[in-house]
């Protein structure tokens, strides 16, 4: 009896100490690489004229903060990054809300619009983003594919790439658009299919407009969709970056199109770099304006639920 | 007599909206095809004819895959290929037996503190790499791991997402089946290997997938972490490609670049479909 107590307790231990062990190379990964850098971005930020190659500092305070934010660069970066935020979120979410519903719509070739629909998912933003930069261009050599179309149509040719800001802020938004439509529709076109087709009988039956249908039965059935996909796509459009990096090169700030992400990585590195506190500060400010506007989405839909 | 008419008012107003909605997704298919369209147009166009078209043309008389070798003996593109390849594969593998290993030991083994460690996991979820992305890069920098693969691969590896998905799955399977096993005196690891590996497949398969279309375009850290062009990646090959490469008017042996560089991934892609978007439906995003 006693025996058999000590065999099973054993095996427990055996069991608890294997768990850990099944753990472990996670746990390693994520604390160095995720846990530990959490802790010391904190630290960075506060610490004032940290020098990257002695590693050392002279005192602690908000000096990165207060720099960051009287920074010019960051300023900018800041006013394109809810500008793209502001235009694409809204503008995507709609677009791919009317394209789902046609597409629920249809029977026929509906397979193959969803795959096309799909591809710049599995596209490098990078690679393709060198397509857009061309398309939209304007050379020596030629107006670029997009001023033809709008010369087409009376309109006088413009740089999109190395012209007015507000070109190259359009260029920046149809692209943004572009990359995360596929998302979207899948998202969309999945949730619409998922509503129960016994309610639109029952409307149809009592002669039921389609758009009152609509508005009335398929908004409120897939708002839950909607609803995350404008909070991950607030979320992401935030992060804006290598799209920017793609269309305008790699010195955004001299092109005036920086965002707050590629602030942060032109702090740590390259010609600009070297200054990871500052990097820090405006990365933890980033989090902070992530978080905030998420709250507030959260906040949002839960009232209207 | 006036029944026959409404019919036929109401099938003529049917075929008319479902004529205008087709016109409408072919008008969006047709945007998001075009730049696949015109970057595989300009890769054939030769330097010269391509130079020499003030308005572009839409097809191409004399098609030459001259570019092709151009980019391929031009910059490194084939070093970049093999580099991407080395990465995606390598990081990948590593992933599948680091998350392979977590969801199991929080899906059925029990342990005391097994439901805190969980709650820190999800916790991390809601981290952005941003926030991180700095230290990593000090790191890496201290352990002096730039320009190497243990520099691109090991920051790369930590997927708390897919630990849970998996997680989830694992979980899905039948409790009788584990005390089965254990009676037949099966150890835990060969339980794993033996019964919730193949049953998990699915999943494994739309993680595995995720992971390397993820792995194949990042730009960030490879970026970061190395300024050597023989440890590029193609994302940071073709941003060099860019800046500095064949020069930067010659616009189709870019686009020759371009091409091979998304191929890759829209051919698992056309393979893969049913399973990359139902992946992604389950809560893939990107980046």
């Amino acid at each position: 009896m006693n025996n058999k107590d000590s065999g099973s307790s054993f095996l427990k231990k055996i069991s608890e100490y294997k768990g850990w062990l099944y753990l472990l190379p996670a746990i390693i990964f994520l604390g160095i690489f995720m846990v530990y850098p959490l802790i010391d971005v904190f630290v960075y930020s506060f610490e004032e004229g940290y020098n990257f190659a002695s590693q050392s500092f002279f005192g602690t305070g908000m000096y990165n903060y207060s720099y960051v934010l009287h920074d010019p660069y960051f300023l900018q970066a800041v006013k394109n990054t809810f500008i793209i935020v502001i235009i694409t979120v809204p503008l995507s979410t709609v677009i791919a809300l009317f394209i789902s519903v046609l597409l629920s719509r249809i029977e026929k070739l509906r397979s193959l619009f969803q795959t096309i629909y799909f591809l710049p998912y599995v596209t490098n933003t990078l690679a393709v983003g060198l397509v857009f930069m061309i398309l939209f261009k304007k050379t020596a050599y030629t107006d670029g594919m997009i001023n033809l179309l709008i010369n087409a149509f009376g309109g006088s040719s413009v740089d999109f790439i190395d012209g007015p800001y507000w070109a190259k802020m359009t260029v920046m938004c149809i692209y943004t658009i572009w990359i995360v439509m596929p998302f979207k529709i899948l998202i969309l076109t999945s949730a619409l299919s998922s509503v129960n087709p016994d309610y639109y009988s029952a409307a149809r039956v009592d002669g039921t407009r389609p758009w009152r249908i609509f508005y009335r039965i398929t908004l409120p059935m897939i708002s839950p969709m909607i609803f995350y996909l404008v909070i991950t796509g607030f979320i992401g459009a935030f992060k804006a970056y290598s799209d920017e990096v793609a269309l305008f090169g790699v010195d955004l700030n001299s092109a005036g199109m920086n965002t707050i992400v590629g602030y942060v990585y032109d702090m740590l590195y390259g010609d600009s770099g070297g200054y990871p506190s500052f990097a820090s500060a405006a990365a933890i400010l980033l989090f902070i304006i992530v978080l905030t506007i998420t709250v507030i989405n959260l906040m949002i839909s839960d009232s209207d639920n | 007599m006036d029944y026959v008419r409404i019919e036929r008012n109401t099938k003529i107003k049917k075929g008319i909206s479902g004529t205008i909605r087709f016109i409408i997704l072919g008008l969006w298919a047709l945007i998001v095809l075009f730049p696949f369209y015109w970057m595989i147009l300009t890769s054939i166009k030769s330097y010269g004819s391509y130079n020499s078209e003030y308005i572009p043309k839409l097809y191409v008389t004399s098609p030459t895959f001259e570019n092709y070798v151009d980019a391929f003996s031009a910059v490194p593109l084939g070093r970049y290929f093999l580099n991407t390849a080395i990465f995606t594969i390598v990081t990948t593998a590593i992933m599948l037996v680091v998350i392979t290993l977590a969801a199991y030991a929080f899906a059925r083994l029990e342990f005391k503190g097994r439901g805190f460690v969980f709650v820190i996991f999800l916790s991390l979820m809601m981290i952005p790499t941003e926030l991180v992305v700095i230290t990593n890069f000090v790191t890496i920098t201290n352990w002096n791991m730039r320009n190497s693969f243990p520099g691109l691969i090991l920051p790369s590896i930590t997927s708390v997402f897919y630990i849970y998905l998996l997680k989830e799955n694992f979980e899905q399977v039948p409790d009788t089946l584990y005390y089965a096993a254990k009676v037949d005196g099966t150890s835990d690891f060969k339980y794993l290997l033996k019964v919730l590996i193949p049953i998990s497949k699915p999943t494994l398969i739309t993680v595995t997938i995720l992971k390397v279309i993820e792995c194949w375009n990042s730009y960030v850290w490879p970026r970061l972490i190395t300024d050597d062009q023989a440890y590029f990646l193609v994302s940071n090959g073709i941003q060099e490609i860019r800046e500095n490469g064949f020069g930067r008017e010659n616009i189709p042996a870019m686009m020759a670049a371009v091409v091979v560089i998304s191929a890759p991934l829209i051919v698992i892609f056309l393979i893969f479909r049913k399973q990359i978007m139902a992946g992604v439906l389950r809560g893939g995003t990107k980046g």
